[in-house]
C-alpha cells in the first residue's frame, strides 16, 4: 500500500509504539474479541498516484455542468450572484478555512470576532436585535423559527404557512415538526402571494405563528405588512423567509413587523457549489432571546479590561440543557458567515444597493423580453424583485427547459416540479450577472424553441 | 421565612403554608451551591403544577436545573422581582427570593416533606 498520503514513516511509527510501551501495531488491538476481527484486509484497490488521482477527479468533475458552462437563470432559494475575488482572499486563509469549533474562547479569538461582525451586519441587514452566529440553511432556519415561536407561546400549536414558501422548505418544517405538538397549516396562494382575507380566516387563538417568504417562491412580494399587523393582532408571531439581497431595495424585515427573520444567505458571497454548503440566517427581536437555537456570540472584556468575544448564553444549548434545548443544532456555519461578512463590508449598503437595483431592472426587462418575443405570459399579477414566474405556450416544460440547456441556456425552474396547477410555468432568476445580450438571447432562444416545439419538433 | 419552622423536598426546595396557599422557594444549600444565576424561568398565575413535577427552570452560566413543585395546585403569585434580579435568591433565599405561591386543595397538609432537621440531615450527607 502506498505511503505516499500517509505522513507517519515506519520509523514515526516505531518510535510512537516504544514511547507508549507497545510492541507492534497489533498488540493495540489485543482487547478486542478475536470473533469479532475481520482478519483480512479491507478490499480498497491500490492507491492511486497523484497522476491518476487528477485525471481521475477531473473525470468525476466534469460530469457536473458549472453556472460558468452555461447562462445562469436558475433560482428558487440558490442565485447566481457575483463573489467578490476578496471572499475567496480572506476566507482562504488558512487561520479562517480551517478553524475548527470557537468553544474554547482563549483559542478561537479571531474566529469569535469574525462571527461577532457577521451578526451585527445581520443585524443591520434585517433591523432586528439579534442575530445568531448561523444555522445550516434557509430551510432549516424557517424550522428553527417556528420552533422558536412554538416554544414563545406554549399552549398555542397551530403554525400557518403559505403555499408560496419555498415547497422544499415547507417539507424541511414538516419534517422537524413531525413529533412535535404542532398543527402545520399551510395556506394556499393561487394569485401567487397570501391574500389577507385567507390569512384572516385561518387565524385562530391557537396560532402561534404566521411565515410567509418575501420575495416569495413564485418571486413575488407579500403583503407582509398587512401579514405582519393581522397576526400580531392575534398575538401570533410573524417570521419571514427573505432574500437578504433584497434588502438593498425592500423594506427591511425588523421594519415592516416580522419578529424572527431567516434567510438563505448564499446569496451573501457563496458559490452555487452543487447544492452547497449554505448559510442559514437568522435574527429576532431581543425578547426572543432565549429561545433562539444555535451559537451567539457576544462581545465583553477580559480580567485587563481588554475587549474580547465569547460564546454566551449557552445554557440555552444542547450541550448543557439537553433535551430541554431550544435546538439540537451545536454547530454553525463558520466559514459561509465570514464569507457573508466580507462580502457585506466589501460591498457596504451603497453597493448592496446598487446590487439590488440592478437585479430588479435585468429581471423586469427579462421579463418583458420573454413576454414580447417568445409570448410568455407573467402568472402573477404581482410586484417582484429578481424573479418572476411566466406561462408559455407549451404542453411538456420540462422539455423545452432542457432543449434550452443544450442551446447554453439555465432559462429556469420548472413550477410544476412541485405545483400541479403551474404545470406551464417556469420562474426565472436575473441576477446583476446576467447581461443584456445574456437575455436577450435567452428571449430568441425561447421563441425559437416554443415555434421548434409547436412544429412538432424534438 | 423562619427556616426551621419551612418543610423540604428532596430537591431542596422549600415550603411554607398559610390557609390554602403555599409559598416556595429554594434552600440556602441550594442557592450556594448554584453560583452565579443568571436566569430563572417561572410559571405564570394561573398555571397548575404538579408535586414531584418540574415547574420551573434556574439557570447559571454552566448549568439548568430544574425546580420541582412540592404540592399541586395552581400558580396563584410569582415573585416578579425574583424573576428580575436573580441574586436575590441568593442573597435572601428564605425571604424575598420566594419564588411562587400556590393554591392548594383544602384540607392538603406538607407532612408528606422533610422537616427542617431531616433536611439538614440529608445536605449534611450529600455536602462534599
Amino acid at each position: 500500500m502506498s505511503d505516499a498520503y500517509i505522513l507517519n514513516t515506519p520509523g514515526d511509527q516505531q518510535a510512537m509504539l516504544q514511547t507508549i510501551g507497545a510492541r507492534s501495531l497489533e498488540e493495540l488491538f489485543a482487547p478486542i474479541p478475536s470473533e469479532l476481527r475481520l482478519n483480512r484486509p479491507l478490499n480498497l484497490p491500490s492507491a492511486s498516484s497523484e497522476i491518476e488521482l487528477h485525471q481521475h477527479l477531473d473525470r468525476l468533475a466534469k460530469k457536473n455542468v458549472s453556472a460558468n458552462d452555461a447562462v445562469c437563470f436558475l433560482g428558487g432559494g440558490a442565485y447566481d450572484h457575483f463573489v467578490p475575488t476578496v471572499v475567496d482572499m480572506i476566507a482562504g486563509r488558512s487561520e479562517y478555512y480551517t478553524a475548527y469549533t470557537p468553544y474554547q474562547a482563549e483559542a478561537s479569538q479571531g474566529s469569535l470576532q469574525a462571527f461577532f461582525e457577521y451578526q451585527s451586519l445581520i443585524c443591520q441587514l434585517t433591523g432586528l436585535d439579534i442575530a445568531n452566529a448561523s444555522l445550516y440553511d434557509g430551510g432549516s432556519g424557517v424550522a428553527e423559527a417556528v420552533i422558536m415561536a412554538l416554544n414563545v407561546s406554549p399552549k398555542k400549536h397551530q403554525v400557518l404557512i403559505a403555499e408560496s414558501v419555498h415547497p422544499e422548505y415547507r417539507q424541511v418544517l414538516a419534517t422537524y415538526l413531525v413529533n412535535l405538538k404542532a398543527e402545520l397549516v399551510t395556506l394556499p396562494t393561487p394569485k401567487g402571494y397570501l391574500e389577507p382575507e385567507t390569512l384572516r380566516n385561518a387565524l385562530s387563538d391557537q396560532t402561534a405563528c404566521v411565515v410567509v417568504q418575501h420575495p416569495n417562491f413564485f418571486g413575488c412580494l407579500e403583503e407582509v405588512e398587512t401579514v405582519a399587523s393581522m397576526a400580531h393582532d392575534r398575538q401570533a408571531l410573524f417570521v419571514v423567509s427573505f432574500d437578504p439581497i433584497s434588502t438593498g431595495i425592500l423594506k427591511r424585515p425588523g421594519d415592516y413587523g416580522a419578529d424572527i427573520a431567516v434567510a438563505e444567505g448564499q446569496c451573501l458571497g457563496t458559490p452555487l457549489s452543487f447544492g452547497g454548503p449554505y448559510l442559514g440566517i437568522l435574527a429576532c427581536r431581543k425578547q426572543y432571546v432565549r429561545q433562539m437555537p444555535g451559537r451567539l456570540v457576544g462581545e465583553t472584556v477580559d480580567r485587563n479590561g481588554k475587549r474580547c468575544w465569547v460564546l454566551t448564553l449557552q445554557a440555552r444549548e444542547q450541550h448543557i440543557r439537553r433535551e430541554k434545548a431550544t435546538s439540537n443544532i451545536c454547530t454553525n456555519q463558520g466559514l459561509f458567515a465570514l464569507r457573508a461578512a466580507v462580502f457585506l463590508t466589501a460591498l457596504g449598503p451603497q453597493g448592496l444597493k446598487e446590487t439590488a437595483e440592478l437585479c430588479l431592472q435585468k429581471a423586469h426587462y427579462a421579463c418583458d423580453m420573454l413576454c414580447r418575443q417568445a409570448q410568455a405570459a407573467v402568472r402573477f399579477e404581482r410586484p417582484f424583485f429578481k424573479e418572476f414566474t411566466v406561462s408559455v405556450q407549451c404542453d411538456d416544460v420540462p422539455r423545452c427547459l432542457s432543449g434550452l440547456a443544450r442551446n447554453g441556456y439555465h432559462a429556469g425552474l420548472h413550477m410544476g416540479r412541485w405545483y400541479n396547477w403551474l404545470n406551464d410555468s417556469f420562474s426565472v432568476a436575473v441576477t446583476e450577472k446576467r447581461t443584456q445580450e445574456e437575455i436577450d438571447g435567452l428571449a430568441s432562444a425561447l421563441a425559437f424553441r416554443l415555434l421548434h416545439m409547436q412544429k412538432g419538433g424534438a | 421565612m423562619d427556616p426551621k419552622a419551612l418543610r423540604y423536598t428532596k430537591t431542596h426546595e422549600w415550603a411554607a403554608m398559610s390557609g390554602d396557599i403555599v409559598t416556595v422557594g429554594i434552600s440556602n444549600f441550594a442557592a450556594d451551591q448554584l453560583q452565579d444565576i443568571t436566569y430563572i424561568k417561572l410559571p405564570a398565575a394561573g398555571d397548575s403544577v404538579t408535586a414531584d413535577r418540574s415547574f420551573g427552570e434556574i439557570e447559571t452560566v454552566k448549568a439548568v436545573s430544574d425546580l420541582y413543585a412540592p404540592v399541586s395546585g395552581t400558580v396563584t403569585e410569582v415573585n416578579q422581582q425574583a424573576a428580575d434580579t436573580p441574586e436575590l435568591i441568593k442573597s435572601s433565599p428564605f425571604g424575598d427570593g420566594w419564588l411562587v405561591r400556590i393554591r392548594v386543595a383544602p384540607g392538603s397538609t406538607l407532612n408528606h416533606l422533610q422537616s427542617y432537621d431531616d433536611y439538614q440531615k440529608q445536605i449534611a450527607s450529600e455536602a462534599h
